[in-house]
């Protein structure tokens, strides 16, 4: 037990990875298909973001310039599609195959094959979803929500979404059933619950949303499906059925499915700033109730999604304070980092700039829900740039910049070389100044009401419109300053230290960099 | 070495067990919840129909009203309102767009169809209240609404729609929009929908 340390140099030798592309094929270690979701997100991150590029490109002036109306409108479904489930959910299923064995001290992850399943899915489900934009008629293009009937009115595609869909889901699913069940049986001796990691904890809560809620989207998709092609009426007001129905099933899994993109970052961002504050995180206790009680307050309020739609003034109430009280937690949350700052002895490292980023702009798009959550004034708001300026706030400052955070913190644990910190603080700086300058005036014309999913607009959001542009394309090839530095840092560097970062707290910090091939068969000492 | 061997296995053994009991639990609440889904159908119809939030009419036809509203001090305006759906073509429109009623008194009114699809076709008419505080109040004696009606090409039709305000209606309310929405069914094949 004692020699734990001492035993990584054995199992180092003895088994290593196979030799060969088939290794990233048939492997079975959390590592490796950690780095491969990782990549794979980050090749969907640039393949989203293209998309995003085209949408601003035709944003730049009002009228109709690049694209035609349907494509801009595919554009818009695919963008969010790609962004939502290629490239941000697949990141922290990494992060979380990277990182949880290791934080709590086991082998590997419960379910290895399972795990090289749930991955590998995920390729095959990205192209059928993207072979619609080659087809005739094009991609989907009635917005990634589905909204019945719109969506049953376009062309065959839609059976390629769904599947898509389904092949998406299936691999969450198991993803999140391999880690729940990682947590549960895989803990090192006196890894108590309270004692893991905020990240365990996050992503132990987000996979029971995952698989409470993932099926209900799969039902929702099938009902489309069979309503589309066997004639069943679920949607359809003519044989008996009602498509607001459908904004009910699909929110139902739509609004936990926000929280599954936050609720890792919330436990990245809790690493990291303790690390460089140099202090415990702050209410530790606190922070995990209040990660469980936003996961139960999102199961109650997803009709916010849906104020217009005619509900009676009692719904409004209630979907409105419900939300509203979801801003209790999350205030809980905010606080307790900024009090783990506090008079703390704080070094500003990449990591903890997309950190510190993080904390300001996702309390800005937190904020702005909060606008959003006020009935009546949403109603004004209700699918304008306001919401759109909203919602990325949230998830490019919030998800994006936490996984972004996730890899220079734990880069040097995975390559075992310092990643180049001069160029990861120009891309921090970049992205953030591009990124502002990108939504912050999509608040401007949103109150203006400028709608969304619209390929033209009037002439006074024009002004606004074209800095949005200048900072979409700045942000875009900012991120290329990302590549460069994550491929740089694979290559080579200064070598890092096991610990790598002075203040760094938790197991993974206790194995040697770059983290081997297999870690903890022996359970570490808990202290 | 041999017994922390076979100490390995047996934990190996129990974890194994540890990881298919908790992974089958799991996969039965993601079956579970895929049926939830399913279930929110007539979930939401149940307490559509209880509340009559989203201005869903009751579809069956009620008999006269109790009282001939002798009784009532008010009137409420009902208006007529005709949709097309965007699937076919249909010439659809109240006879009469609104009219003053006493609650507890039964009125007639009728909404004419013509065919312009250039072929047979069947068409049905679905009908919402607004405000829809108002739909459990909104009572038919007699409905087109009720079945779906068959058209030779061009064919026209007056349909005729009897209906009572209850007396109950809140105070608050004092107009009642009825909006039908006329559907395409497709060709006439001896199809009836009694649905709503």
């Amino acid at each position: 037990m004692s020699t734990a340390t001492a035993e990584h140099h054995d199992h180092d030798d003895h088994h290593g990875p196979a030799k060969g592309w088939t290794r990233w094929l048939y492997t079975t270690n959390h590592k490796d298909i950690g780095t491969l979701y990782l990549l794979f997100s980050l090749v969907m991150f640039f393949i989203g973001g293209g998309m995003a590029l085209i949408i601003r490109a035709e944003l730049f002036q009002p009228g109709l310039q690049m694209v035609d109306p349907l494509f801009f409108n595919s554009m818009t479904t695919m963008h969010a599609l790609v962004m939502i489930f290629g490239v941000v959910m697949p990141a922290f299923v990494g992060l979380a195959n990277w990182m949880i064995p290791m934080m709590i001290g086991g082998p590997d992850m419960a379910l290895p094959r399972l795990n090289n399943w749930s991955f590998w899915i995920m390729p095959f489900a990205f192209l059928l979803l993207l072979s619609t934009l080659f087809m005739e008629g094009g991609g989907p293009a009635g917005g990634w929500t589905l909204y019945a009937p719109l969506s049953l009115q376009g062309g065959d595609n839609l059976a390629f979404v769904i599947f898509a869909i389904h092949f998406m889901g299936i691999s969450s699913v198991m993803g999140s059933i391999n880690i729940v069940a990682t947590i549960f049986n895989m803990r090192a001796p006196g890894m108590t619950l309270m004692k893991m990691p905020l990240f365990v904890w996050t992503w132990l809560i987000t996979a029971y949303l995952l698989i409470a809620v993932i099926p209900v989207l799969a039902g929702a998709v099938t009902m489309l499906l069979t309503d589309r092609y066997f004639g069943t009426s679920f949607f359809s007001a003519a044989g008996g059925g009602d498509p607001v129905m459908f904004q009910h099933i699909f929110w139902f899994f739509g609004h936990p499915e926000v929280y599954i993109l936050i609720l890792p970052a919330f436990g990245i961002i809790s690493s990291i700033i303790p690390t460089f504050a140099r202090k415990p995180l702050f209410g530790y206790a606190s922070m995990v109730y209040a990660t469980a009680s936003i996961a139960f307050l999102s199961f109650i309020v997803w009709a916010h999604h849906m104020f217009t739609v005619g509900m009676p003034l009692a719904g409004e109430m209630f979907f409105m304070f419900a939300t509203m009280m979801i801003s209790v937690p999350t205030g809980v949350k905010v606080f307790n980092w900024i009090a783990t700052m506090w008079r703390g002895s704080m070094t500003f490292e990449t990591p903890m700039l997309f950190a510190i980023g993080f904390l300001v702009m996702f309390t800005i798009g937190g904020l702005s829900g909060l606008m959003l959550a006020i009935t009546p004034a949403d109603i004004q708001y209700h699918d304008t740039y306001f919401v759109v300026a909203h919602f990325h706030y949230v998830l490019v400052p919030g998800a994006i910049y936490s996984i972004m955070a996730a890899t220079y913190y734990w880069m040097p644990k995975w390559t075992g070389n310092m990643y180049d910190e001069k160029w990861g603080k120009i891309h921090f700086w970049v992205s953030t100044v591009f990124l502002n300058v990108l939504f912050f005036p999509m608040h401007f014309v949103g109150l203006a009401g400028m709608p969304r999913r619209i390929p033209d607009y009037s002439m006074q959001f024009a002004d606004w419109n074209a800095v949005a542009t200048i900072g979409a394309f700045g942000f875009g090839f900012s991120q290329l300053i990302f590549v460069y530095v994550v491929l740089k840092c694979m290559k080579g560097g200064e070598k890092a230290t096991t610990e790598v970062w002075e203040g760094a707290d938790g197991l993974e910090w206790t194995v040697p960099s770059p983290a081997p091939y297999h870690t903890f068969e022996t359970p570490p000492p808990i202290r | 070495m041999s017994e922390s061997d076979s100490n390995d296995t047996s934990t190996t053994l129990g974890i194994r067990k540890a990881h298919l009991t908790l992974s089958g639990k799991l996969c039965l609440l993601g079956i579970g919840m895929f049926g939830f889904g399913y279930l929110m159908v007539p979930l939401y119809d149940i307490i559509c129909d209880i509340t009559g939030l989203n201005g869903k009419t009751s579809s069956v036809a009620v008999s006269a009203p109790r009282s001939d509203g002798a009784a009532v001090d008010r009137l409420v305006t009902v208006e007529f309102v005709s949709v097309v759906n965007s699937s076919a073509a249909w010439s659809f429109k109240p006879t009469k767009t609104s009219m003053q009623v006493v609650p507890g008194r039964s009125y007639t009114a009728s909404y004419e169809v013509v065919n312009l699809n250039g072929r047979p076709a069947v068409g049905q008419a679905v009908p919402s209240v607004a405000p829809s505080s108002a739909a459990k109040y909104f009572n038919k004696i007699e409905c087109f609404c009720f079945t779906s009606q068959e058209f030779d090409t061009g064919g026209r039709k007056e349909m005729p729609l009897v209906f009572f305000i209850e007396e109950d209606l809140p105070r608050s309310i004092d107009t009642v929009t009825l909006s039908y929405t006329y559907f395409d069914t497709g060709e006439p094949v001896a199809v009836s929908l009694s649905d709503s």
